[in-house]
């Protein structure tokens, strides 16, 4: 079992025809997605990393069946790819795209409330079950098919910690990764909550980091509606206030609201134990199995 | 992106916004200029990218010419929080008799803009929200349509403001909430607007900062992008195109991505030392990104010792080790001990050609950063 994306996922890659997603399209391929379509304004009738490139997102569907789109689109156009995605009832839409104008996201987000569509992202690293399916720029070499499920707002530092639980043998169901920005789609309960529901996903991993109150809000959660072992990572304890490090949403804010410390104490609450490094998570996890 | 108060009072008052009359003077002989127009009394305000600038003394009102030239004596020049001031804005006071506070922002969580008014005004609105949250009246606002004026009007009477200005306080805020919009701002807030005795409303202070992803279709205001930098290494990052923050500490830190750079810093200070920056070099950075990752680390004289950890998923590691050793042989000695730990795609490449004369190589993210803790402090011992 997994969550969100599995073999039989079929994937339209909005943006093929440009430099990250012909790359990208090839690595999911070479793993054994099942990329099935691109899709580029004014591309249609081509053909990239060998699969054939339509016009629009609609016209992928209708011919391919494609039912998950990724999306390498430059920042100026990709909120209008999204809607594209939105507008087209995929089943996922995953934006890696990084710089996203954060009031174009609001009205994205608006628009997501009113279908069935789920997004990943923006600005993430998209999502893997490891031996099924790969959507985004994840380095598949490092997962292996297990029961962990891991959740993150950050792409290397999830590679970290997956790279410490691979290495000692603990796989995982599905990774994923939901974006640095401060509006995103799914959020880390929309993930614990579907990582619950999965009979397979045995423990669960959770990288946060300051900013926001997603990490309270998943704490909340974990403590009323998990029965799945969590442990938690919170990135950001040294953040100086009123400064954004790296991501667009990974800030303290000037009254203090966002901190490394208000999470851990959230978590830690839910009775979710956070590690002081990533091997520390690992061990947690290796405790619970 | 932050504008200075003179910049977006200049775009509030295009906006049909009442400002008081002012005049930007970079020297003591235009403040007097300005002073001998406007008259008294006069504000001469600090024009730096820092909040609370009257508490640190960068704002002072003058009753005369002799207290401007002093005040614009003491103010120009000085350092404000870690900046130095070089312009001021001469500005004609306000006789008031109330405050408001009013602002517009995107509430994350909500992924909504809001509309925020309190009767609290010119005092920190952060504080305000901490011990009385209930004196800040909000209304979110529908993206996709936009504000309903409406909107505005009903948060300024739950906010409480005097029921002869309200409208004209509604319709300052929904000035705003256009401003917001059109100009891709993060954040518009005026603390205070001031009611006058006459009962006029005008805004006396202006804060705008704008989205910095939206700049590419914001061209007349990238243009007006005064960074004013704390200092030459923050700069130099600008040029490079590095997200980079400078702490106080003295281990350098290198890395690609933002959480895991952000939890190198942690490991650093977990494992007693301290960090002295933040700088992420970024997704598939090459050898000549990595070459300029080190100079800057390298030219922080609070360095003694520099980690180098990257997990590769675009970024290749032998690229990375190829552009370490290209940088480091440009030394006949090296400045400060480097060591890197490279994992991930092209890892085993990377360091197999990594020149272990020039750098101490770690397996581990742990090791790496005890490693560098330990180099540091043998640097200050």
């Amino acid at each position: 079992m997994s969550i969100f994306v599995d073999d039989d996922t079929r994937v339209v890659v909005q943006g093929i025809t440009g430099g990250e997603g012909k790359f990208h399209a090839g690595q999911m391929i070479d793993y054994g997605t099942n990329v099935v379509a691109g899709a580029v304004p004014g591309k249609g009738g081509q053909e990239v990393a060998g699969v054939p490139v339509y016009d629009t997102v609609d016209e992928a569907v209708e011919a391919e069946n494609a039912d998950a789109s990724v999306i390498f689109v430059p920042p100026a156009f990709a909120a209008d790819a999204v809607f594209e995605a939105l507008d087209t009832d995929l089943d996922l839409a995953v934006a890696i795209t990084e710089g996203i104008p954060t009031q174009d996201m609001a009205k994205v987000n608006k628009r997501l409330g009113e279908t069935d569509t789920r997004l990943l992202g923006p600005n993430c690293p998209g999502i893997i079950t490891p031996g099924e399916a790969k959507l985004g720029i994840l380095p598949g070499n490092i997962f292996a098919d297990g029961n962990v499920g891991l959740v993150s707002r950050s792409g290397t530092l999830t590679y970290q910690v997956v790279d410490s639980l691979t290495s000692r043998g603990i796989g995982q169901t599905t990774a994923v990764g939901i974006g640095g920005d401060p509006i995103i789609g799914t959020s880390f309960v929309d993930a614990l909550e579907a990582f619950e529901a999965d009979a397979e996903t045995e423990a669960v991993v959770m990288c946060g980091e300051i900013g926001g109150e997603d990490e309270e809000q998943a704490a909340r959660f974990i403590g009323e509606h998990m029965d799945t072992p969590v442990a938690g990572f919170i990135a950001g304890r040294t953040a100086p206030p009123g400064k954004r490090m790296g991501h667009a949403g990974a800030i303290v804010s000037g009254s203090g609201t966002g901190t490394a410390e208000s999470k851990i104490n959230a978590l830690n609450d839910a009775g979710v134990p956070v590690g002081d490094t990533p091997e520390e998570v690992a061990d947690h996890i290796e405790d619970f199995l | 992106m932050k504008l200075h108060e003179y910049q977006a009072k200049e775009i509030f008052a295009d906006a049909g916004i009442p400002v008081p009359e002012s005049r930007l003077a970079g020297s003591v002989d235009e403040v007097l200029d300005a002073v001998d127009e406007i008259g008294y009394p006069a504000a001469v305000k600090a024009q730096v990218h820092v909040g609370g600038r009257g508490k640190a003394g960068g704002i002072k009102i003058a009753g005369d010419r002799d207290e401007a030239a002093q005040y614009a004596e003491e103010i120009l020049g000085m350092d404000l929080k870690g900046y130095t001031v070089d312009k001021v804005l001469v500005e004609a006071g306000v006789d008031f008799v109330d405050e408001l506070y009013v602002g517009v922002t995107m509430d994350r969580g909500e992924g909504k803009p809001v509309l925020m008014v309190s009767t609290e005004g010119g005092v920190d609105i952060e504080e305000v929200a901490a011990e009385n949250p209930d004196a800040i009246a909000r209304e979110h606002v529908d993206p996709a349509f936009g504000l309903h004026p409406y909107q505005a009007r009903k948060v300024v009477y739950e906010a409480g403001v005097d029921a002869d200005v309200a409208l004209d306080v509604a319709s300052i805020l929904s000035t705003l909430y256009d401003l917001y919009e059109d100009s891709d701002a993060s954040e518009i807030e005026v603390n205070p607007v001031m009611i006058t005795s006459d009962r006029d409303v005008v805004a006396a202070d202006a804060v705008m900062n704008i989205d910095e992803d939206a700049l590419f279709r914001q061209p007349e205001l990238a243009e007006m992008a005064e960074e004013s930098y704390e200092d030459d290494l923050e700069r130099k990052a600008g040029e490079y195109g590095f997200d980079y923050v400078r702490l106080s500490g003295n281990v350098g830190i290198i890395g690609n991505g933002a959480g895991l750079v952000m939890t190198t810093l942690d490991l650093v200070d977990y494992y007693g030392g301290a960090p002295a920056n933040f700088l992420d070099i970024g997704g598939g950075a090459k050898a000549e990104r990595v070459a300029n990752a080190l100079d800057m680390v390298f030219s922080d004289e609070n360095v003694d010792a520099v980690v180098f950890n990257i997990f590769g998923g675009i970024t290749r590691g032998d690229e990375v080790a190829k552009g370490i050793n290209e940088a480091l042989e440009q030394f006949d000695e090296i400045p400060k001990k480097v060591v890197v730990r490279l994992a991930g795609t092209n890892a085993e490449e990377g360091m197999e050609i990594l020149n272990t004369d020039l750098v101490q190589v770690e397996k581990t993210l742990e090791d790496a950063v005890q490693r560098a803790v330990k180099n540091a402090q043998e640097v200050t011992q």
